[in-house]
């Protein structure tokens, strides 16, 4: 069943309320039994419903649910959407199939980052970027030439990220075939006279969905997961459990493990597609895009900085250490930190200077003051790089998956 | 009795000043012409009951280090952020301006989806120049005509400031000192009213128009301070702007200073090329081993100065230099809050600033009959109801409402204002109002009129221009007040100025006080002990 449309309220009384409730709000707020909100992206949403640990082990073995409403959404459609995103990001727009997704970046024309996100083909000239910080007016300046037309359209979409190596298995319970559905595939679905669309995609390095479908339609798919999923143990998760997961699947997050060329006060905090090791994404051949020539000199130069995993000793998290080379010289600085319930190790991602990423990576030390009863207990920590992501099991790509 | 500094008038800068010499140990008197100090940051009763703020009405630019070096909390300082603020719109709209982030976006949004997501970075570019300019607040400018060791090092200084930036931002910066606002709003902003909101700061006080090159800095100057490190942010102080100067007066006599008010100086006493105290309109004199005018650089060296003791040179800068009036205010004592149709029952708006002129053009326009010699027939305000917030100026449930007004000329066509001219003004305005809070006329108890004629007479202010002297680029930094005389000294051995005539400028900022004392202090090779170092920008 739907739900009625409430009536659009007086749009002048935001002040009442800065923060927006999500349409599944009805139903986080009934099972957020910590009553723990965190304001993200505009909206009032849940850090951690009950407990950390059972959230985090649920998205591990069985099923999780995390209401990703909060993203940023445009959508971007016309004759020439393809060559204008081609324009806009640094991958290759035009090998991005109708109903495929993929990873993108954006950046300045200085070659700095101004944001990553997914990028969903939906039809033949019609898009969606999905991402974490706003850029109308970047989006729009950049589309000067082009027949394309951009709306910001997050709050016409409701979304929920169905994530874990019970995560098939809840869907086809709950009626949906994505039995052939591979990594980075899309399906769409009738449901009450309108459409759900499901991706296979994910912030958790599992096997995992997501879904798409409009805001009088939430409450309906949210009840239909739980009903479907009642057996697998599923539950719905927070923002701090999937800060872990997606630390383990060592995937940033804008204006966490980097600051955005648009937002940055201070001019040498920002970061090039090198310093984030995301490089690999860059199609060189396709023609211009928004920061290729200070790119391609770039390549030439050099860049200062790598981003890269760490592996530290002992079991005491590092979130926001400084890198230490011989434990004397700064040369980095650890952005997102955990110990691993996964994969049994104290990791972390970190901006490092060239070359002690690589080449000179063997003496890296990590300082951490763990706070234990009111007192700093200083630690000089080994570190080690190592590859991201931490965790990859090999249910996260099974086609078809499995069912647990 | 010879005093080691007389201080001329008891503006904010004139007390700071006296308060960091007194704390050093100097023997200072404070010698003021009205019956009260303040000057322009002053609160006075003129209705039983109601304390106004006569003149500057909030604060942001008064630097947090003043006013802990000089105990002001200790003495009464409160500074009170504010909440709100509005624009109203023709037909009964308005944009409204919220701290929250997310409102604030929410409530732009409301005009131009594509601006609610521009403010983010046009707040940010706003911030890095802030960030550039707050570190020179507290230092005295360099001379670059010099080349004594101390000049040269404070060039390194801001060489290493300047190739601290990036090619762009260096282009970003230049552009941004010399651009008019309308053009650097167009940078980012599509919607006309969101754009006359962000122009506000940047036409205050001074006699241009938002489409005149050098109005962009003029919005810096007004974003470069904080509430308690808020950057931009703007607040009330507690029981009216006149509690600050009443805090740095009980902080200087707290420190053996003294303050004589009633009889203004005549003439500044020189002798073999020094100066050596002044003489007061009651015939009184009072000796110094320097003098330190709070004067503006106008009325200190053409007023109070023989002009054979000045430089030819001198004199001519002095005299050109730029102190154009075009500010005038209402200070208004009110029965009972007003209703503005347009505002949404318990909106924070009324709790911080509201304007009526919701575009660039109609501020351009308000311009145009300034430089025609008249005051702004649709005048554009900056208007607030400190009592919103504070509750210790009126009785519970009246208020106190300042009104600060633009475009009045220091003279209609070329005539001095006449009574009938200011009653026309305060009509005006009481009328722009009205027509947006029906019923508002009637419940005015009380008020007060200020051109820039009644600015001048009361506070000193030349042409009654507020910030002693405009703030375009050509009289800042070094070159404020003239060139070679940034440091606080003059022609004249032992006649100083602190005034908001010097580097960094008007505002209630105290920083050309405090930068004066320093100067002084070095001048007589005693350590500065109880002035701490300027705030980290980290
Ligand atoms: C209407 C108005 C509104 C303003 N609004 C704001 C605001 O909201 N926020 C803000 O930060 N700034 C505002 N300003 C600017 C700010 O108030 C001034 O730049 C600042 O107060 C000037 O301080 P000052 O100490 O340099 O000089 P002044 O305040 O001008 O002090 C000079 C003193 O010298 C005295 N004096 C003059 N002649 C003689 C004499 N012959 N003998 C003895 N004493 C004499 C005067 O009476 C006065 O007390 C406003 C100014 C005005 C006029």
């Amino acid at each position: 069943m739907r739900a009625k449309t409430a009536m659009k309220p007086d749009p002048r009384l935001h002040f009442q309320a800065p923060l927006l409730e999500t349409p599944f709000h009805p139903r986080t707020s009934a099972a957020n039994r910590l009553n723990a909100w965190v304001p993200w992206g505009g909206y009032s949403t849940v850090l951690e419903f009950e407990d950390l640990a059972m959230e985090h082990s649920a998205i591990r073995n069985a099923a999780t649910v995390y209401d990703l409403c909060p993203m940023v959404k445009y959508r971007v459609r016309g004759r020439e959407a393809a060559a204008y995103l081609n324009r806009l990001t640094v991958r290759n727009v035009a090998k991005l199939q109708v109903g495929s997704v993929h990873y993108t970046i954006w950046c300045d024309d200085a070659g700095k980052i101004v944001d990553d996100g997914t990028l969903f083909r939906l039809a033949d000239d019609d898009y969606r970027i999905c991402c974490q910080e706003r850029h109308l007016p970047w989006l729009l300046d950049s589309a000067h030439g082009f027949d394309v037309t951009i709306e910001e359209v997050t709050e016409e979409i409701a979304a929920l990220s169905l994530q874990g190596p019970c995560s098939y298995a809840v869907l086809k319970a709950a009626g949906f075939d994505v039995e052939t559905l591979k990594p980075f595939r899309i399906a769409t679905f009738p449901v009450d006279g309108g459409e759900l669309m499901i991706s296979r995609t994910g912030f958790t390095g599992d096997l995992g969905y997501e879904l798409w479908t409009s805001p009088d339609r939430a409450l309906a798919l949210w009840d239909r997961l739980f009903e479907a999923g009642a057996l697998y143990g599923i539950r719905p998760i927070g923002s701090a459990a999937l800060d872990m997961a997606r630390t383990e699947a060592g995937f940033i997050i804008t204006n966490l493990d980097f600051i955005p060329a648009h937002q940055a006060v201070r001019e040498d905090r920002v970061r090039s597609p090198f310093d984030m090791s995301l490089d690999w994404m860059i199609d060189w051949e396709k023609g211009h895009f928004n920061g290729r020539r200070a790119l391609l000199a770039e390549r030439e130069k050099g860049s200062e900085w790598a981003f890269v995993g760490l592996d530290i000793e002992g079991n005491v998290s590092a979130e926001h250490a400084i890198i230490y080379h011989d434990k004397k010289h700064e040369v980095g600085q650890i952005t997102a930190a955990c110990w691993s319930p996964t994969v049994k190790r104290n990791i972390a991602l970190a901006h490092v200077k060239r070359p002690y990423h690589a080449e000179k990576s063997g003496n890296l030390w990590v300082e951490i003051y763990a706070m234990r009863e009111l007192q700093y207990v200083k630690l000089m920590l080994k570190a080690r790089i190592c590859e991201r992501p931490f965790f990859k099991p090999a249910r996260r790509t099974a086609t078809p998956p499995g069912l647990f | 009795m010879i005093y080691d500094a007389v201080i001329i008038g008891a503006g904010h800068n004139g007390l700071v000043t006296a308060a960091y010499l007194a704390r050093a140990g100097l023997k200072v008197m404070v010698v003021e012409k009205n019956d009260w100090v303040g000057g322009a940051a002053v609160s006075r009763e003129l209705y039983p009951g109601f304390t106004y703020s006569n003149c500057s009405y909030v604060s942001s630019l008064f630097r947090p280090e003043i006013m802990r070096d000089l105990e002001l909390p200790k003495h009464g300082l409160q500074i009170l952020p504010y909440e709100g603020g509005a624009v109203f719109t023709e037909g009964d709209g308005y944009l409204g301006m919220h701290r929250n982030h997310d409102a604030n976006r929410r409530e732009i949004a409301r005009h131009s989806p594509r601006d609610a997501e521009a403010y983010d970075r046009y707040a940010r570019d706003v911030l890095r120049h802030c960030r550039f300019i707050r570190p020179m607040l507290l230092r005295t400018a360099a001379d670059p005509a010099s080349f004594r060791p101390r000049d040269m090092a404070e060039l390194a200084w801001l060489g290493k400031q300047m190739f601290g930036l990036s090619e762009m931002a260096m282009y970003d910066m230049i552009r941004f000192w010399t651009m008019s606002i309308a053009d650097f709003l167009d940078e980012y902003f599509e919607n006309g009213v969101v754009k006359a909101y962000q122009a506000v700061a940047s036409i205050i006080g001074t006699a241009l128009g938002p489409m005149s090159p050098g109005t962009a800095y003029v919005l810096l100057h007004h974003a470069m301070g904080d509430v308690d490190g808020n950057v931009g942010a703007w607040g009330f102080a507690r029981g009216g702007m006149g509690s600050i100067t009443k805090a740095l007066t009980a902080s200087l006599t707290a420190a053996g200073g003294e303050v004589r008010t009633g009889s203004g100086v005549a003439k500044i006493l020189v002798r073999n090329g020094r100066a050596t105290g002044v003489v007061l309109e009651n015939g009184d004199e009072v000796h110094g081993k320097r003098v330190v005018s709070n004067m503006d650089v106008k009325r200190t060296f053409l007023k109070h100065v023989d002009e054979a003791e000045l430089p030819g040179t001198f004199l001519k800068r002095v005299r050109n230099f730029k102190i154009r009036g075009s500010s005038g205010k209402l200070n208004i004592a009110l029965d009972r809050a007003p209703k503005f149709t347009a505002l949404p029952e318990g909106s924070p708006y009324m709790k911080g600033d509201m304007h009526f002129t919701d575009s660039i053009e109609k501020m351009e326009r308000a311009y145009d009959d300034w430089k025609a010699g008249h005051f702004s027939r649709d005048p554009f305000q900056d208007m607030m109801i400190p009592t919103m917030i504070d509750p210790t100026m009126t009785p519970p449930g009246k208020h106190f409402m300042s009104c600060f007004i633009q475009y009045a000329p220091p003279k209609i066509e070329g005539n001095d204002w006449t009574d009938q001219d200011r009653d026309a003004f305060a009509e005006t305005v009481l009328n722009q109002i009205e027509a947006h809070a029906p019923g508002f006329k009637s419940s005015v108890l009380h008020y007060e009129v200020r051109t820039p004629r009644e600015l001048e007479k009361e506070v000193g202010l030349t042409e009654g221009n507020i910030f002693q002297g405009e703030l375009t680029f050509d009289q800042l930094l070094f070159n404020r007040p003239v060139p070679g005389y940034a440091q606080y000294r003059s022609p004249i051995r032992d006649l100083w100025i602190c005034g908001s005539s010097t580097h960094p400028g008007g505002g209630v900022m105290g920083a050309p006080g405090r930068n004066a004392a320093s100067e002084i202090l070095r001048d007589m090779a005693k350590p500065s002990k109880d002035m701490s170092d300027a705030y980290a920008v980290l």
